[in-house]
């Protein structure tokens, strides 16, 4: 199986401190992946670095089945290429509608002159819809985001993700602030889409990513320090010592 | 979704078109030319002149309010469109000056003697007697007019790429277009800018080929052509923000990362609003200053771009009709106070007098709003009608 992504050899440093440090990634087209690690391990920065937002100083990106260079895209390009983000806190536009959320996800040209004639028609009011029941706000639709509770807050930025179809997900911390219920629901709802695209799933919280019964990648200091099912992570006397013996 | 025509799915944009036909309407029937003759015709200008501010305050609205870009130098695409007409009014108008008084001579002048001709009478007062290149097109109406919406665009287009693409945001982007607003002031202010420095352009309320027209009919036509304007582009502004456009736009305002991390080039979207906007200023301009009469780099200063944005803020940003109304408000209220009609205050010791005072009291205005009302005087009628609602 070739992989969907594939980070090679990248580091990169902020004002002399490396946040990532020669690190190597591979993800296939579709895994399910729980990356964990102690604060400042990287796992955001290395986000950062396949979403574009920050250019890493050596190392390599590659994409796909023609291994397209992301290095050389800006982050709109990247996103339209198929890889979408959430991020730690959930980033909805709080003063539009779900639907108005959701309708601005849907994968749809993004091109301005072709956005500005745009309409939706009956079936992308079908699929917002549609997806607005798998994430439990169907009910919302005409609700402002900026009312919805934290955890809804969070599910509207999973179904957007879901709306931009991407084959890599990238989820930083879906859970938090989640009641068990919701935890529960989220917890199915990447499941079930790793089942059809790559889902990276960066998580604090042991329990959520035992749940998610993955592979799980072990970042410390910019780098991985084991790999593997999480039983076989934990009993790492590495990955004990860094991390879980604290 | 719903398949309602869309001036029916807004009804707001049709409440709006509906007063400023019947404000038009009833001005005309008012007006000296046409009417009743309760309105002056300097006064019918000034109303006409409203209505240009109006309509690039709905582009200062539509660049700021919904897409986040404080632009404090919108004022200068207003005053370069004014520039670009203002160049084929005064040409053409020389133009018929030196015909008619050479018409006496046995032989009527050359081409080259009757630009020549032209040249002294427009740049005497600078001490030029030649037409500068920036004059070529002005002995051509359908090529100023052309101008006023390409130059304007143009350079619109390359500041907005300059600027967006290496991710200038926020205060900073402010700053610029105040930089860029002073220096094209300062140039326009040198005698040898080849648009006749500090006196500007003159005379511009004499409409070529309508000599024999009086004022007052002049003041009345281009009120109209001012309203239909502000219609025209009304309309089209409130149909790009209901779309998903408007939605992108307004995303860009609210959190532009996550729009860029959506798949939508954001630097497209901000130079597309800007540009846009710019043009709509230009053409905002392009029809003030026939009704003012005299364009000069004073107009393009950079205290005039912040006014606008003022007359947004107090009117309401995000919403257009708010713009209109904090336009028309303020600016009429300044010309009411600035204008010596208000009376002054004698408090015994001292005497408020409004020319002065004027400035502290918009300013103190413009405090409140922003303190008490953030949303401006459209935010403060919205609640008022919500709560009537419940």
């Amino acid at each position: 199986m070739t992989a969907l992504l594939e980070v090679s050899g990248v580091s990169v440093s902020f004002d002399g401190f490396k946040a990532i440090n020669d690190l190597s990634f591979e993800i296939g087209p579709a895994e399910l992946r729980a990356v964990i690690g102690p604060n400042g391990a990287g796992k955001t920065t290395f986000m950062d670095i396949v979403t574009g937002k920050t250019r890493p100083d050596v190392g390599k990106v590659l994409w796909g089945e023609t291994s397209v260079d992301l290095l050389k895209l800006s982050e709109a390009e990247i996103a339209r290429i198929g890889i979408g983000r959430k991020f730690q806190r959930p980033t909805v536009f709080e003063d539009q509608t779900v639907f108005e959320n959701l309708m601005l996800a849907l994968k749809k040209s993004r091109l301005p002159f072709k956005v500005l004639f745009f309409r939706a028609s009956a079936d992308d009011g079908a699929r917002v819809e549609a997806l607005a029941r798998e994430i439990g706000l169907a009910d919302s639709l005409e609700k402002l985001a900026g009312i919805l509770s934290h955890g809804q807050k969070q599910w509207l930025e999973i179904g957007m993700l879901l709306a931009q179809e991407p084959r890599l997900l990238l989820v930083d911390e879906p859970a938090a602030g989640m009641t068990p219920q919701e935890r529960e629901h989220t917890t199915d709802l990447l499941k079930e889409a790793a089942k059809t695209r790559a889902v990276v799933v960066v998580e604090h919280d042991m329990e959520f990513v035992r749940r998610l019964e993955c592979k799980v990648t072990v970042l410390h200091e910019g780098r991985v320090l084991a790999e593997g099912s999480l039983d076989h992570v934990t009993s790492d006397r590495e990955v004990i010592d860094v991390y879980l013996g604290r | 979704m719903s398949r309602k025509p869309f001036i029916l799915r807004n009804p707001s944009v049709l409440v709006f078109l509906l007063a400023l036909a019947a404000f038009t309407a009833a001005v005309t029937l008012m007006s000296e030319a046409f009417g009743a003759g309760l309105i002056s015709t300097s006064f019918v200008k000034t109303l006409g002149k409203t209505l240009c501010l109006c309509l690039i305050a709905v582009a200062m609205d539509l660049v700021w309010g919904y897409c986040g870009i404080l632009s404090l130098g919108h004022f200068a695409f207003f005053g370069l469109g004014g520039y670009m007409i203002g160049m084929w009014l005064m040409y053409a108008r020389t133009e018929e000056i030196v015909l008619a008084a050479s018409a006496a001579e046995a032989i009527p002048p050359t081409a080259q003697e009757l630009s020549d001709a032209i040249a002294v009478q427009i740049f005497g007062v600078v001490g030029g007697s030649e037409l500068p290149p920036v004059w070529s097109f002005a002995h051509s109406l359908p090529l100023q007019l052309l101008l006023v919406l390409l130059l304007p665009g143009l350079f619109a287009l390359v500041f907005g790429w300059l600027a967006f693409r290496s991710r200038v945001t926020g205060v900073y982007l402010s700053i610029l277009t105040q930089a860029g607003t002073l220096a094209l002031s300062l140039w326009l202010f040198q005698n040898d800018s080849g648009l006749r420095g500090n006196n500007g352009l003159s005379g511009l309320q004499n409409i070529p080929g309508l000599d024999d027209v009086p004022q007052a009919v002049v003041s009345v036509w281009l009120l109209w052509a001012s309203a239909l304007a502000l219609g025209g582009f009304y309309l089209l502004a409130a149909w790009t923000v209901s779309g998903k456009f408007g939605s992108v736009i307004r995303g860009i305002r609210d959190d532009e990362a996550r729009v860029r991390f959506l798949g939508y080039s954001v630097e497209g979207y901000k130079l597309f609003v800007f540009t846009l906007t710019a043009m709509i200023a230009a053409i905002a301009g392009a029809l003030y200053y026939p009704q003012a009469g005299i364009v000069n780099p004073a107009e393009v200063a950079p205290i005039a771009s912040i006014y606008l944005a003022v007359w947004v803020a107090i009117g309401g940003r995000g919403k257009l009709w708010g713009a209109v109304i904090g336009a028309a408000a303020v600016s009429l209220l300044s010309s009411w106070f600035t204008g010596g009609q208000a009376p002054s205050i004698p408090l015994g010791f001292y005497t408020v007098v409004w020319v002065d005072w004027w400035q502290v009291l918009l300013g103190l205005g413009f405090v409140a709003i922003t303190l008490f009302a953030p949303n401006g005087v459209a935010g403060l009628i919205e609640r008022i009608f919500v709560r009537e609602a419940k």
